[in-house]
């Protein structure tokens, strides 16, 4: 028999995180700190509003960039939160939450040896994605001195006349860092000089604690070279329902829509219905959601100087990056080793990227009881680490 | 400042407040002086517990009594409302608009403990015209809290 396999397909590596997951989700007793989902409920108006949706027997497709309401929606919010100025008509469409976005974009701006500048540690979907788009991954490194945000130091560095696209993937899982708006006018201005495109994941945009957002596609001359990728799954504790949504130039979203044309045809319906409700009703969930998170990141943070455990201030998503460099493992052992001595998992940062290495990520999706009972555990296994040296 | 420790108190009086004050950023001698001074201000007028009787296995019966005065000349509302709720029995009492003036709470023990201070007590006073007594049958949720017991985390790890 002929070999059934795309040898592109085959040739991309697997998670390694995957066979981890799996250990953790085997453990009866285990406590997590490593979900990277909001451990809130969707708010009951937006889940009622799916429901009156069904019950009203709206279970037919969508147009293929989404309800008309629901770009209408999006526009506005994006006016409102971020300056954005996008025409809803065809300037946006509704998406299976942002990592369909994220695959859409490579593959509509991507040619064989175009260069797509991914820094990490971030996102696992950026590589495949790029490479499923015939594109060339290219890495950036982001370090702890700089906070883990890009410098333009560091694209400058790694520019080459190949390159094309820079996906920006702040505020960032799993490092929690942000890029404030001068760390941003500070890229922009290589981005111009190369004449780079942008894909800027703004995901996490609504849980930022330092100052509010800021996205680079509302500094002067880049929103024409942007596309801007957000969702609700994050803002409004919306995983389970798949919608997201690409913003940018009409002549990048137009060959987007087209992919998601055939291969996906619309966003869920239900979802769309309720994610009307979420931006006309919902500012006052996010802003709850980002304050409850706020306090937990205090509070993680202030647990983590009692420890002694090194971690930079994270100021946006719901993930700290602390560095486990001082107990002279890899992350993957530290989090293997935690797992099984304290039965708490993290997930180790190289799954992130080899520039991970040497830090693990823990989410604060949840509650202040389960924050403390994992962190004391943690506590002792790294006082037990101490005392062993 | 207030708003954000009542949010947090509201939901659980028994919070640390060691933690409250590391979760908003403040320092805990602040946290707590703000706590006193709302405490004698009477902003924060009680710390009940919210309890589950039917899971204790204790039987209790709480009534919603739809009460409906003629308010005397002098008194007003409020007094009429202070001799309703001077009784210990008597749980909470509301001023309502529409077609009734107090919605009262009573907690018993048994129904005759109820229906015993309905009809001689609160029905007995000069100026209650007529009382409705609603029985609780099941409490499902109650100071926004829903009395079964949450939800498993069912998220699972996933980057």
């Amino acid at each position: 028999m002929r070999n059934p396999l795309s040898k592109t397909i085959v040739e991309i590596e697997p998670s390694g995180i995957r066979k981890f997951f799996d250990i953790v989700s085997e453990m009866e007793d285990a406590v997590s700190l490593g979900v990277g989902e909001p451990d809130f409920d969707t708010p009951w108006h937006i889940r009622d509003e799916g429901i009156y949706s069904l019950e009203k027997g709206r279970t037919f497709y969508t147009s293929n960039s989404g309800l008309k309401e629901l770009r209408m929606e999006i526009a506005r919010y994006l006016k409102r939160h971020y300056d954005l100025d996008y025409d809803y008509n065809d300037e946006i469409f509704v998406t299976v939450g942002g990592s369909e976005a994220i695959d859409l974009a490579m593959r509509a701006m991507l040619d064989p040896g175009d260069e797509v500048l991914i820094p990490q540690p971030s996102y696992v979907s950026y590589l495949p994605c790029a490479v499923l788009a015939n594109g060339t991954p290219v890495t950036i490194e982001l370090k702890a001195e700089n906070e883990f945000r890009l410098t333009a130091e560091q694209l400058e560095a790694a520019v080459t006349p190949k390159t094309k696209l820079l996906i920006l993937p702040f505020p960032n899982n799993p490092t929690g860092a942000i890029m404030e708006k001068s760390n941003l006018e500070a890229v922009a201005e290589v981005i111009r000089r190369h004449d780079l495109y942008v894909l800027s994941d703004e995901i996490y945009s609504e849980l930022t604690y330092l100052e509010h957002h800021v996205s680079i596609a509302s500094l002067p001359g880049m929103w024409e070279r942007t596309i801007v990728i957000n969702g609700f799954s994050k803002s409004h504790a919306m995983t389970g329902w798949r919608l997201g949504y690409a913003c940018g130039p009409k002549k990048i979203i137009e060959q987007m829509l087209k992919i998601h044309q055939f291969a996906i045809m619309c966003a869920p319906t239900t979802s769309q219905y309720a994610a009307v409700e979420a931006l006309r009703n919902g500012d006052g969930d996010v802003k709850q959601m980002r304050e409850e998170y706020n306090g937990r990141r205090r509070y993680l943070l202030h647990r983590f100087k009692e420890m002694g455990l090194e971690c930079f201030e994270p100021f946006g998503a719901f993930y700290a990056f602390p560095c486990i460099k001082e107990f002279g493992m890899t992350s993957d052992e530290f989090a293997t080793r935690l797992l099984n001595a304290k039965k708490v998992a993290v997930v180790p940062g190289t799954a992130f990227g080899a520039s991970g290495e040497g830090y693990i990520r823990i989410s604060y999706a949840y509650s202040i009881e389960s924050l403390k009972l994992a962190l004391g555990r943690i506590e002792e296994f790294i006082n037990e680490l101490r005392k062993k040296e | 400042m207030r708003e954000k420790i009542l949010t947090y108190i509201e939901k659980n009086s028994k919070i640390n407040l060691a933690e409250l004050a590391i979760a908003l950023g403040v320092e805990e001698t602040a946290l707590l002086a703000e706590i006193e001074a709302m405490e004698n201000e009477h902003i924060i007028c009680g710390y009940p517990t919210l309890i589950n009787w039917d899971k204790a296995g204790i039987e209790t019966v709480t009534a919603l009594i739809e009460v409906r005065v003629t308010p005397q000349r002098g008194m007003g509302f409020d007094k009429v409302a202070e001799r309703i709720y001077n009784y210990p029995e008597v749980n909470s009492i509301y001023l309502i608009s529409g077609g009734f003036d107090f919605m009262v709470t009573i907690e018993g023990k048994t129904l005759r403990e109820v229906s015993q201070f309905v009809s001689e007590k609160l029905s007995t006073l000069d100026t209650v015209l007529s009382t409705k007594t609603n029985f609780i049958l099941k409490k499902y949720k109650d100071h926004g809290t829903v009395m079964a017991a949450p939800a498993k985390d069912e998220r699972i790890m996933m980057i």
